[in-house]
C-alpha cells in the first residue's frame, strides 16, 4: 500500500497516457469506414487517384527515380515491391479503411485511402499543378 | 575539484560515445514491426542518464550533440529533421516532468518516449503534407509507452549504479 502511495502520481499519469491512446484507437476504429479510393502523392503532390473497387497493379514513380509497385485487390491496397533500401512500405501490408496510409519516406510516396466522393478533401484546393 | 571536472568531462564524452554506438546498433537492427519511425529508442537511455546523473544542462548538451553527430555519421538532412523534432520534444518533456519532482524515472522516460514519437509524426505530417497519420500515431503511441518503460527501468538502474561510483560534484 505504501508503494502505491509513493507512485500515485505516476500511476495517474500512466493511466492518463494509456487512456488517451485507447481513445485515439477507438476514435480511429469508429470513424474509420471502408474507403472508396486510393490517392497517391509524391512529395506532397497528388499524382493518381484509383478506385479501390477495381483490381490492378500500378507502378508509382517516386522522388529521385525510386519506384513502388502498388497492388489493389479485393477493396484493399498494398505496396508489394519497392526500390527503397529498407522496404518498410512493403512491410506495412494491406490498407482499406479511409484515412489509413502507406508511407515510403525514401521515395517520398504517400498512399492514402480516401472515402468515396471526396476528391482530395481539404488539402488540395490548388489542384492546378496536377 | 580538478579530479571532479575530469570525471565530469570524461563522463560526458563517454555518454556521447555510448549514444553514437547505440544509434549505430539501432540502425543495424532490422526495424521491428515494419513501422516507420518505430525504434527501440535505445539512445534515449543516454539522455535519461545524463538528465538524472549530470543535470539539465548536461542533458540538453548531450542530446543536441548526439542528434547532430548521429545525423552526420549515419543520416541525412531528412533524418536530421526527424531526430531533431523527436529528440528535442522528448528532451523538453522529460526535463519539465523531472522538474515537477513528483514522477519516477520510469514515468518520465515513458512520457519522453511518447513525446519523441509525436515529434516524429508531426515532422512526417509537415514533410509529406498529409494529415493522415492517425494510425501511425496510434501504434507509435503504444510502442513509445512500451519502449519508454524499458528504457526507464534500464536508466534507473544505470543511474543508481553510476552515482555510487562517481559521486560527482556537478
Amino acid at each position: 500500500m505504501k508503494q502505491l502511495q509513493k507512485y500515485r502520481t505516476d500511476l495517474l499519469v500512466l493511466a492518463g497516457l494509456a487512456l488517451i491512446g485507447l481513445l485515439l484507437g477507438l476514435g480511429l476504429l469508429l470513424f474509420g469506414q471502408q474507403g472508396g479510393q486510393v490517392q497517391v502523392r509524391v512529395a506532397g503532390e497528388v499524382v493518381a487517384n484509383w478506385p479501390l473497387s477495381r483490381d490492378g497493379t500500378y507502378t508509382i514513380e517516386g522522388a529521385d527515380g525510386g519506384t513502388n509497385i502498388l497492388v489493389i485487390e479485393d477493396g484493399r491496397a498494398c505496396i508489394t515491391e519497392a526500390s527503397c533500401p529498407d522496404g518498410l512500405c512493403v512491410g506495412m501490408g494491406w490498407i482499406s479503411r479511409s484515412g489509413q496510409s502507406i508511407v515510403c519516406l525514401p521515395n517520398q510516396v504517400v498512399v492514402e485511402i480516401l472515402s468515396d466522393g471526396t476528391d482530395g478533401e481539404d488539402t488540395d484546393v490548388d489542384g492546378v499543378a496536377g | 575539484m580538478t579530479s571532479n571536472r575530469t570525471k565530469a568531462v570524461t563522463l560526458h564524452g563517454l555518454l556521447v560515445a555510448l549514444a553514437l554506438i547505440l544509434s549505430y546498433l539501432e540502425a543495424r537492427i532490422p526495424v521491428f514491426f515494419a513501422i516507420p519511425g518505430m525504434k527501440l529508442g535505445l539512445t534515449n537511455v543516454v539522455v535519461l542518464v545524463a538528465l538524472y546523473c549530470l543535470g539539465t544542462r548536461s542533458a540538453i548538451g548531450i542530446n543536441l550533440l548526439r542528434i547532430l553527430l548521429v545525423s552526420m555519421l549515419f543520416g541525412n538532412a531528412m533524418s536530421l529533421a526527424y531526430s531533431l523534432a523527436g529528440g528535442l520534444l522528448s528532451g523538453a518533456v522529460m526535463i519539465l516532468l523531472k522538474k515537477t519532482k513528483k514522477l519516477s524515472i520510469v514515468t518520465v522516460s515513458i512520457a519522453g518516449g511518447i513525446a519523441h514519437n509525436i515529434g516524429q509524426i508531426l515532422t512526417a505530417m509537415a514533410l509529406l503534407q498529409t494529415a493522415a497519420l492517425g494510425w501511425y500515431l496510434l501504434v507509435l503511441w503504444f510502442t513509445g509507452l512500451a519502449s519508454g518503460a524499458v528504457i526507464g527501468i534500464i536508466g534507473g538502474e544505470l543511474c543508481r549504479r553510476l552515482k555510487k561510483i562517481l559521486e560527482l560534484g556537478v
